[in-house]
């Protein structure tokens, strides 16, 4: 056996879950796919006294489209996203940035909010959440708050979300027709957490043009109004964009960062729907 | 050590119940608990797939899911596959096609090779060998995976079996 000891639980509704983190006094750790959690556990780099599964709530897997935005709940796993299984407020991305996550077998099990509430800054849906600026619906002993994503995650492993809070979820405002992204990541291997990610969304019908620069040391960066680099590729703006995000020129991080962006660029040029 | 806690799913049909320490992986619980160790063990932190098995029809590893969680689900080992029509087929593949050669991988191998046949019927070699990268294999070489895995959705297309599980 790998782990180091620990109690467990698997509340089947929020409220109990609820409960049960207000009942640890902070010891506990709520847990939902258990695909980074897990091998973390197996290497005792985790070590908590008690995990609160939330794999038995089926409220967490409730998705709501509301037209104009879609709200997905924590508890969709990665392969639902890629199978299209869930209303796609995305035109596409999120489908095809699940297809890229780790592999089949850990999608079957990984859910977005796990993903979101672990916060590595190189997985792939707290950068697919800023560039969409989506919301996260938490849920807590002093009720219900809504968490913009500039304020999610604080840091590396690190978010706004309390120890005795649980995530129910995210809200995301539906992408317009016309609009187009792209998504690049840098991988040593297909299904490893990824050195660069960089990705666009040009929405040119609710003026939401935005870009990501993530894979960095701790929140994507993000920038609001990348009209300018979408219009037309500048290196020079490139580069201040990847020294505002911390990259250090004539570092390896900065030269990966920097091809992800110009090849995020480039992909957003010939978006075709199916992919960058 | 904490206390044994109950559990009860059902494993390759049978009803299984068992009390067992809550850091119990599913796969030590398969391996030491129940005897069936035709489940492998590689890295045991989601990377190498060796443990790749079946929980409620999909493949799932079985080193980063705990055995307490699986209560009330349905879990296949390569143990419970001998009648299976499509894993008769990559059986037969992969011997033909030299896709295994020391076997460790094979069990994790043929659980994805399976899901790869009957969830992507269309899958180009290039779609195969990236659906084989969460399986590691350090001795045959994916050539030869590829080419089995390939053969086994031809010969389904041929024989229009596509659609059938």
């Amino acid at each position: 056996m790998k782990p180091a000891p620990f109690d467990y639980r698997r509340p089947d509704t929020v409220e109990a879950a609820l409960a049960a983190l207000a009942g640890s006094g902070g010891v506990a750790k709520a847990v939902a796919g258990g695909q980074s959690l897990g091998p973390m556990l197996n290497l005792r780099l985790a070590q908590p006294a008690e995990l609160i599964d939330l794999g038995g709530i089926a409220a967490l897997r409730e998705c709501l489209d509301a037209g104009t935005s879609v709200q997905l709940g924590a508890g969709i796993t990665h392969a639902q996203i890629e199978d299209g299984r869930i209303p796609d407020p995305s035109r596409g991305l999120m489908s095809f940035v699940a297809r890229g996550i780790a592999y089949r077998a850990v999608r079957n099990r990984g859910t977005l909010g796990g993903s979101l509430a672990h916060a590595d800054p190189a997985a792939d849906w707290i950068n697919v959440m800023a560039l969409l600026d989506a919301t996260c619906i938490v849920m807590g002993p002093r009720g219900r708050r809504e968490i913009a994503q500039r304020d999610w995650m604080a840091g590396a492993f690190t978010t706004a979300l309390a120890d005795d809070e649980v995530l129910l979820g995210v809200r995301i405002a539906r992408l317009s027709p016309g609009a187009r992204w792209s998504y690049y990541k840098v991988n040593r291997k297909p299904g490893e957490f990824a050195e660069a990610i960089c990705a666009f969304v040009d929405d040119g019908a609710q003026g939401r043009r935005r870009a990501v620069i993530g894979a960095i040391d701790g929140a994507p960066f993000v920038i609001a109004d990348a009209g300018a680099l979408i219009e037309r590729w500048d290196e020079a703006l490139a580069h201040r964009h990847l020294c505002e995000a911390g990259l250090e020129p004539g570092t390896l991080e900065y030269q990966l960062h920097a091809v992800a962006l110009r090849r995020a660029a480039a992909a957003l040029a010939v978006f075709t729907g199916e992919g960058a | 050590m904490t206390l044994p806690m109950p559990v009860e799913l059902c494993v390759n049909g049978e009803r299984v119940s068992a009390a067992i320490e809550p850091r119990t992986h599913l796969a030590d619980f398969l391996r030491e608990h129940l005897n069936l160790t035709g489940t492998n063990l590689g890295c045991e932190q989601g990377v190498c797939g060796a443990c790749t098995l079946q929980v409620d029809g999909v493949p799932t590893r079985s080193c980063t899911v705990l055995a307490v969680s699986c209560t009330g689900a349905e879990v296949r080992t390569i143990e419970d596959f001998d009648a299976d029509p499509v894993m008769a087929q990559l059986r037969e593949a992969f011997s033909a096609e030299h896709a295994l050669q020391c076997g460790y991988c094979t069990p994790g191998m043929l659980a994805t090779a399976r899901d790869i046949v009957l969830r992507l019927p269309d899958a180009d070699d290039a779609r195969i060998r990236h659906e084989l990268a969460g399986n590691l294999c350090r001795c045959t070489g994916y050539v030869g995976l590829v080419r089995a895995i390939r053969s086994v959705l031809d010969a389904r297309k041929t024989a229009g079996a596509v659609n059938r599980t």
